[in-house]
């Protein structure tokens, strides 16, 4: 297995509080991680710090671009950029703030595709229709504004926009969060078959064991900015060591 | 005239806008800002257009003011008697006489020369200002070549209007590197902007900004593959001189609805009549 992505020793303080103690990981090709935590763990620092939203104050993140291991801090913020915005995507837990509400469905889908330089009007459009038909939007919809949409298909709709590209490396920030129970479900599923149908490599951060176990291949489990536990999900889950992850997973209501 | 220096800017300021021309002609199509001064005129009428004439112009020069293509509005004789005044300049309304012509809304229809300056008054200088908020944001996207949203924009208006709805202050690409507001010229004369032989600059007084493009620099209006840039004019022919490919004006002449169409560029439409009495006689 072909390691895509490597932190090593990330260090992060907010002020007295630290955000990121020590913290090593690696991601390989094709692979889901979740990273896991009570609220205020640094799950979400740690997100922000490998997808290049923040320089962590000490560590290395290394990216494989497909020419050997070069570091995010060294390649610049227009090679970060570029990364950013064709072979990597992020999908934040409010659709509303990652989406333009005054532009239609199409035109959403089409910002990334436009950015990375298409300029054929006829194929943007063709590509955004498979897409809204991909994540289960009727494309009958493709110039409604998403102002219109409810909040599941906003979801839908970020993800297509995120995934228009082909990006090689997902970064999703409680991808479910804000929705109900079965709209969640539905979500997950739809999550689940385009990631493996795409050969996506993800990083999720989610404080929820059921969509970690659903989702993730391997597990890491945070908890006041350090790594406590991490492993195969299932191994992880079904046999927690550590203290905190056996009160994580303990405290799952019985489904 | 006594009281006031050469063209009635100080010499340092000329100086400091000189500095801000020479780094813009060098970074084609680049905003670079500069120490806007107060004007003997409101902000929105010309303060960027008018401080760059006052720092380039010299004795030798002569000046033709353009207001929405016409010589004679209250625009351009104000400016152009302004220095007149305060330079003792020679002034004109013919292009082809001109060495420096300051502008607003219009370029020529008479194709301009390497030995002549073109000045744009530009009231929003930065093409992503309605797109992205934040200067700072917006700076960094022009710093990374990030236009993306400009295109979005340019989408929305086909999927809702079928067509760019911007009939004037159609963005460009300059030198395929830096996006740019050609100022609110018509997109009839964004061709116009391209390859130009003339030296062209563009200064807004309020936002401090200036900005240019050298001759013969390439200019490209954003467009799609399969919607090209397809600017729109009045398909008329001038009622005075009988022009079919001059810009038009459409003018209301009574109030039974009864409208005529004449060419904007006031100078090309009477050396067209000129021509056409000279042919007779």
């Amino acid at each position: 297995m072909i390691t895509l992505l490597e932190a090593h020793a990330l260090h992060h303080r907010f002020g007295r509080t630290a955000a990121l103690d020590d913290v090593s990981l690696t991601l390989r090709r094709h692979e889901i991680l979740a990273i896991v935590g009570e609220s205020g763990s640094g799950k979400t620092t740690l997100l922000n710090a490998l997808s290049g939203r923040l320089t962590p104050q000490r560590g290395d993140i290394l990216y494989d671009d497909g020419g050997g291991p070069r570091a995010l801090a060294s390649c610049g913020e227009v090679v970060l950029r570029k990364l950013q915005r064709a072979r990597w995507g992020y999908i934040a837990q409010d659709p509303r703030s990652a989406l333009r509400l005054d532009i239609s469905a199409g035109g959403n889908i089409g910002e990334r595709l436009m950015a990375s330089g298409a300029r054929h009007y006829g194929d943007i459009r063709a590509i955004a229709t498979h897409w809204l038909e991909a994540v289960e939007i009727d494309p009958a919809r493709l110039d409604d504004l998403p102002r219109y949409f409810s909040g599941g298909m906003l979801q839908r709709l970020q993800i297509a926009a995120t995934l228009v590209t082909a990006p090689e490396l997902v970064f999703m920030d409680e991808p479910t969060g804000g929705l109900d129970v079965s709209v969640q479900a539905r979500i997950l599923d739809l999550i689940r078959s385009l990631v493996r149908r795409l050969g996506l490599a993800v990083v999720l951060v989610t404080h929820d064991i059921g969509v970690a176990r659903l989702l993730a291949d391997r597990l890491i489990v945070m908890r006041h900015g350090r790594i406590v536990e991490s492993g195969l999900t299932d191994q992880v889950l079904d046999d927690p060591h550590d203290e905190y992850t056996q009160l994580l997973v303990a405290s799952v209501l019985p489904a | 005239m006594q009281g006031y220096n050469f063209a009635y800017l100080d010499e340092q300021t000329k100086r400091m806008i000189r500095r801000a021309v020479l780094k813009a002609v060098a970074i084609p199509g680049h905003q670079v800002p500069f120490a806007s001064r107060e004007m003997p005129l409101p902000y929105g009428w010309g303060t960027g257009g008018i401080q760059l004439t006052a720092a380039l112009i010299g004795p030798d020069d002569v000046l033709k003011v353009i207001d929405q293509g016409a010589d004679d509005t209250t625009n351009a004789v104000s400016i152009r008697s302004f220095f007149a005044r305060v330079a003792g300049v020679r002034t004109t309304t013919r292009t082809t006489e001109a060495s420096l012509i300051q502008t607003r809304h219009r370029i020529p229809e008479t194709p301009l020369r390497a030995d002549q300056i073109i000045i744009y008054q530009v009231p929003m200088p930065d093409p992503l200002y309605r797109l992205e908020p934040s200067r700072p944001v917006a700076r960094r996207l022009h710093a990374m070549v990030d236009y993306g949203a400009m295109h979005v924009k340019l989408y929305e208006d086909i999927t809702r209007f079928g067509r760019v709805a911007v009939s004037y202050d159609h963005p460009v690409m300059v030198n395929q590197r830096y996006l740019m507001s050609p100022s609110p010229i018509p997109a009839f004369d964004n061709p116009k902007l391209h390859r130009s032989p003339a030296l062209q600059l563009f200064g807004a007084g309020r936002e401090k900004r200036i900005y240019a493009v050298p001759p013969f620099t390439s200019v490209v209006s954003l467009d799609f593959e399969d919607h090209e840039f397809n600017p729109q004019r009045a398909p008329q022919t001038c009622a005075l001189c009988g022009s079919t490919t001059s810009y038009l004006d459409e003018m209301v002449i009574d109030d039974q609805g009864g409208r005529m169409f004449a060419c904007s560029d006031t100078d090309f439409c009477e050396q067209q009549r000129q021509a056409q009495h000279d042919h007779a006689a």
